[in-house]
């Protein structure tokens, strides 16, 4: 990055944080947390403590951070190397990100960038130009996409909330600032829970590992009777309404997966948990020792703020995410795709001087798109 | 802690009451050494270790409720002697075996005791059992035990079996749902290292005058039962140790974690006849197939391809991978402990 968008970001991002003190705040229990920043173009700063509100803006006023980080674990020592922290607990946090979603859309609104040439196109497998295959892709804003992951979101809540007995008080729900979301789990009875067990319990929320016999279906002796029906709890439940239907297709359908056999059922159960099993990144839930982006801070990789969604369904991070100021400011912008910001279309651009507002113009910076004129 | 009557201390005599009901009874050490009325529980003690030795659990004869005080009392000292007599003989290799016997027995009372529909005195013991032992907060609803979730986890994270997982269990409300059997083989390891601790942690008496034969003849068992020669584990990975452990404890290390251990220590220089008694221990040693099997892997029968050693990547796929910091940037166990760039 020029050394003109880099002062072009950092003046953006410190009037953000000068206006926005009310937006970001520290978690609970803060002295117990490790804080951690990064500047721009330069490494990570980690094993930070911070004691308030006041500390942390004072810290941000200092460093002006790319991104600002803080562990969702407790700490006798957060400022001490990890191995000597002394470990706690650790709130349950969930990444849903629309990039693991597999979706449809997701081609039509990802850009790539030659990593040998610098050539940006909407070609994504090899440069049109030096037919390089190290390509990085940036996607641009997409509803689908959000929406998508919104469905994710609330199929995780329900699985916290009927068979994990989470209250619906104690989930939070946070856009990452990107394209997906962060789902925070506090007071809950898996905070003392280590590495290994919060892996098996994200392969219970993405119902991964199921086998026929959990659902009914045995190799051998089968029986009617073990199938799930609608009525049931937890995956049996979901599981039956899924693959039923409705109620009179159950008998029917029993029949058939029976008739199948046990290794068919196996396959239908995969494909079944391809659908109704919660699209969560197993490796994030399970890392205990990490930070993440601090809520109220902003993404690096879009300017947008990661934000507390009051309301879900609502929400669209396209319009309230983006905070940063209207002043225009002219770009040299490379976006091929079209999209929309704060109710705005930008783009398409090819290679071209534009005039656009503060915060079209660092979305585009932070993914590469453009450059300061 | 417990009231616990002769009943259940002849069930779980490793719990606190027994070596006070010892003292109660006025008996000092040195008098089952002499004393031939106390002849039959030292010949118990003996029979009980013997038993475990040989990978056996000891079978009493009384059938609940159906004993007489002294029956019950001869138990739940034969027990406590056997203890003694590990400890007078020194062999770390008995206390392993007993352990693990002591503890599947236990088992066999514990899952009687909370499958009794009928007794609720007898569950609720069963219950307060696990829950002094091992902090699980058990509660009955029907025939079903529910666990909290957590609880479930933690106890089950060593087993390999897909049944095991929490995907494949019964889960509401923050509970699993386990039925008696399932319930106890929860706990079933942490029984056997309750009762390890147990006769570690005792204290050994000098010898007993009278006792001298039996001890000496523990002590050869001891011996003859230690493997010659100890790998030792010091600079391995955690995948490698977790594996030796697991086959060390006699337990069940499925076939992909002994293709990891064994190609594993090949590539260390190991040779065969140096690995193979590390599967000794498992449920369905043969020797002949062990090495077999090893030889193949080495690359000296069959096709003469050697393996290697799979990757982290492919070993965390198998739940084979419990990475420390020392593990960053390393893509195989091979490459663990060597400095990095
Ligand atoms: S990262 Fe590699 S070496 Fe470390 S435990 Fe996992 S498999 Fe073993
Ligand atoms: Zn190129
Ligand atoms: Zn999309």
């Amino acid at each position: 990055m020029q050394e003109a968008d880099l002062s072009f970001l950092e003046d953006s991002f410190k009037k953000y944080y000068f206006n926005h003190f009310d937006l970001i705040k520290v978690p609970e229990r803060t002295s117990e947390r490790e804080f951690g920043y990064q500047k721009f173009n330069s490494g990570m700063t980690r094993h930070i403590p911070i004691k308030d509100d006041k500390e942390l803006h004072l810290m941000l006023m200092q460093n002006i951070p790319s991104d600002v980080y803080c562990s969702n674990a407790y700490y006798t020592f957060p400022s001490l190397p990890m191995n000597e922290k002394d470990w706690k607990e650790a709130d349950l946090i969930f990444d849903i990100d629309a990039k693991d979603l597999n979706l449809s859309c997701r081609e039509g609104h990802t850009i790539s960038i030659c990593n040998e040439c610098n050539k940006v196109s909407k070609t994504l497998t090899q440069c049109s130009k030096c037919n390089s295959s190290k390509l990085e892709k940036k996607s641009v804003p997409c509803k689908n996409c959000i929406d998508a992951s919104k469905i994710e979101v609330e199929k995780l809540s329900q699985v916290l909330i009927d068979d994990l007995a989470i209250t619906k008080e104690n989930i939070q729900v946070f856009f990452s600032g990107n394209e997906g979301f962060h789902v925070y789990v506090y007071n809950s009875q898996f905070q003392e829970i280590g590495s290994r067990e919060r892996s098996e319990l994200t392969d219970y929320i993405s119902l991964r590992g199921a086998i026929p016999e959990t659902f009914g279906m045995r190799r051998h002796k089968q029986d009617r009777a073990a199938l799930p029906d609608f009525n049931e709890k937890g995956w049996r439940g979901r599981f039956s309404k899924q693959i039923f239907g409705s109620r009179s297709k159950r008998s029917k359908i029993i029949t058939e997966l029976l008739a199948n056999g046990y290794s068919s059922f196996q396959k239908t159960l995969d494909d079944v948990s391809e659908n109704i099993g919660v699209k969560i990144d197993p490796n994030v839930t399970m890392d205990i020792h990490r930070i993440f982006r601090l809520p109220g801070s902003i993404n690096s990789k879009s300017g947008l703020t990661k934000l507390f969604c009051d309301d879900l369904t609502k929400f669209d991070p396209y319009v309230e995410a983006s905070f940063l100021s209207d002043d225009t400011v002219e770009i040299i912008a490379n976006c091929p795709i079209e999209f929309k910001l704060k109710n705005k279309k930008f783009g398409p651009y090819i290679n071209e001087k534009v005039t656009v507002p503060t915060f079209a113009a660092v979305y585009m910076i932070c993914k590469k798109l453009a450059r300061i004129a | 802690m417990l009231e616990l009557g002769t009943d259940e201390l002849a069930k779980y005599p490793f719990l606190e009451g027994a070596g006070k009901f010892l003292k109660e009874k006025g008996f000092p050490l040195s008098q089952f050494g002499t004393d031939p009325d106390l002849k039959s529980v030292v010949d118990k003690a003996y029979h009980r270790l013997k038993v475990s030795t040989k990978g056996g659990i000891y079978k009493s004869e009384i059938i609940d409720g159906e004993a007489s005080d002294t029956a019950r009392e001869k138990e739940i000292f034969s027990f406590l002697l056997a203890i003694v007599l590990i400890k007078l003989s020194g062999m770390h290799t008995l206390v392993k075996r007993f352990a693990l016997a002591e503890a599947r027995r236990a088992e066999n009372h514990l899952e009687k005791d909370l499958g009794k529909a009928s007794d609720k005195s007898k569950i609720d013991l069963a219950i307060r059992i696990i829950y002094d032992l091992f902090n699980i907060e058990v509660t009955k609803e029907d025939e079903f035990f529910k666990i909290p979730v957590s609880d479930y986890l933690k106890h089950s994270i060593d087993f390999h079996e897909r049944e095991w997982k929490l995907v494949n269990r019964h889960v509401e409300n923050g509970k699993v749902l386990l039925t008696p059997d399932k319930t106890v083989r929860l706990i079933r390891k942490e029984l056997g290292t309750y009762i390890t601790s147990k006769i570690t942690n005792a204290p050994t008496p000098p010898m007993i005058p009278g006792l001298e034969n039996i001890v000496n003849e523990l002590t050869s068992i001891g011996k003859a039962l230690t493997p010659s020669y100890t790998i030792t584990t010091g600079e391995y990975p955690p995948c490698i140790k977790h594996a030796i452990e697991i086959l060390e404890k006699g337990e069940n290390l499925p076939h992909s974690g002994r293709f990891m251990l064994a190609t594993f220590l090949l590539s260390k220089g190991q040779t065969i006849q140096q690995i193979a008694p590390l599967f000794k221990n498992a449920p369905d040693y043969n020797p002949r197939v062990t090495l077999y099997q090893l030889n193949h892997l080495a690359g000296t029968s069959g096709s003469g391809t050697q393996y290697s050693c799979p990757s982290c990547e492919k070993l965390k796929t198998q739940s084979l991978c419990f990475p420390i910091p020392a593990c960053d940037n390393i893509i195989n166990p091979l490459q663990f402990g060597r400095k990095k760039k």
